[in-house]
């Protein structure tokens, strides 16, 4: 597991406007980028000193590539991570107030306590 | 040496800045009854007439991040610039620039190290909606300065709820050992129980409506003794999966003292999660 490395995907898109878009269009090909491009960078570091070893699982890399953010909560994935990206991608196609908001959460009734873990 | 002028806790909801400025057409129904609380909340503070803030919140993966993160860090910078792209984007919050307060943080973080508490500190840090709420609804002039304390309720392994009793009770003790002639408001932001992410957001009221009224209760009542015997980290997962943001509100009845009667109380129900506001008057109630 590298849960880690999957709220570090979260992290990083939604902190770049650019890449929201560019992750709320193309999920797949964005992951694939990302984990090539990005997955090792140490975020305070300059690029000649990122890490070498950092690697989706191919679960992580599924749930990712697909916008499942039912399988992220189910990986471990830090929920205000995945709630805040998912609502900046698709917020904008509400028909009234906290519409995404509240789908997001029906999609999630089949857990119950104790949810996955975040521990990272 | 200093004087504690009002210490203040309360939920820190990042919907009230777009509910109390939206214009009239897009004002949601609850705006109204939501404002008229905080306005009487605000009294609180204006009252106490403070010179300086110690902001106390949770940055929510702003600036911290899970390569480096700290468990409790204290602010030391002249300025602190405020809330983050990603608030504007969903809550609408808007940039803000604090001044801070340098002698007070410096004084905290000598203490705090010395009485134990490891403290990391930031000199450059960009403050997040759990302290530029607390602005918004208590000092929207934004014109004191502050010292910022961030507490880790977020990333887990977190620290033991006792742990944020401890460091509110010594930073009572380092601001009234601070030599200084001002008055400083404690002001400290948590949640109730709360859901973000998982099944049970965004619903009719909280969570956990039966662990708020206990919660509003043990606060209301400066119960730091039943609240402990009552919360563990293992515990607030089941009110809801950000419910450890409630160790801020223990941390803020650490700097009110056990069994310390809170001279205001006051809650909402909101849809999602309810609000909750808290004030004491140490040295009494100001004139």
């Amino acid at each position: 597991m590298s849960k880690y490395l999957l709220n570090k995907f979260l992290y990083t898109i939604d902190r770049d406007a650019d890449l929201v878009e560019r992750y709320r269009e193309d999920p797949a090909g964005t992951v694939t980028w990302w984990e090539s491009e990005l997955a090792n960078r140490i975020l305070n570091c300059p690029a000649g000193e990122s890490s070498t070893w950092l690697a989706l699982e191919p679960a992580e890399r599924e749930a990712l590539s697909t916008h499942d953010h039912v399988r992220l909560f189910e990986l471990g994935a830090h929920p205000f991570l995945t709630l805040t990206l998912f609502i900046a991608m698709f917020e904008r196609d509400n028909t009234e107030p906290l519409e995404y908001q509240k789908a997001f959460g029906q999609r999630l009734t089949h857990f119950t306590l104790p949810y996955p873990d975040i521990s990272t | 040496m200093a004087t504690i002028a009002a210490v203040i806790a309360s939920t820190h909801h990042p919907f009230y800045y777009r509910a109390s400025t939206a214009p009239p057409e897009e004002r949601p129904p609850f705006a109204d009854a939501w404002v008229t609380k905080i306005l009487a909340f605000r009294e609180t503070l204006t009252r106490a007439r403070p010179d300086v803030l110690v902001m106390v919140g949770s940055d929510h993966f702003h600036q911290l991040w899970l390569d480096n993160m700290p468990q409790f860090l204290v602010g030391k910078a002249p300025f602190y610039d405020a809330n983050w792209a990603n608030e504007e984007r969903e809550f609408g919050l808007p940039r803000m620039l604090l001044r801070g307060q340098e002698d007070l943080s410096a004084h905290i973080l000598r203490g705090g190290l010395d009485e134990g508490f490891d403290l990391a500190f930031s000199n450059e840090l960009r403050i997040d909606h759990s302290i530029t709420c607390p602005i918004i609804t208590l000092r929207p002039e934004a014109d004191l300065p502050i010292v910022p304390i961030y507490t880790n309720i977020f990333a887990p392994p977190l620290p033991q709820p006792k742990r944020f009793v401890a460091l509110g009770r010594a930073i009572r003790e380092l601001v009234e050992s601070w030599p200084s002639e001002l008055r400083v408001a404690i002001i400290g932001t948590g949640h109730l129980s709360l859901e973000l992410g998982g099944p049970r957001q965004f619903g009719p009221h909280g969570p956990d409506p039966e662990f708020d009224r206990k919660a509003v209760e043990w606060i209301a009542n400066g119960d730091i003794e039943r609240s402990l015997a009552e919360v563990s980290l293992d515990s607030l997962w089941t009110p809801g999966n950000a419910t450890h943001g409630f160790m801020d509100f223990m941390l803020m009845m650490g700097v009110a003292g056990e069994g310390a009667k809170a001279d205001h109380v006051d809650s909402l129900d909101l849809f999602h999660t309810m609000e909750a506001y808290f004030t004491w008057y140490p040295e009494g109630v100001p004139a």
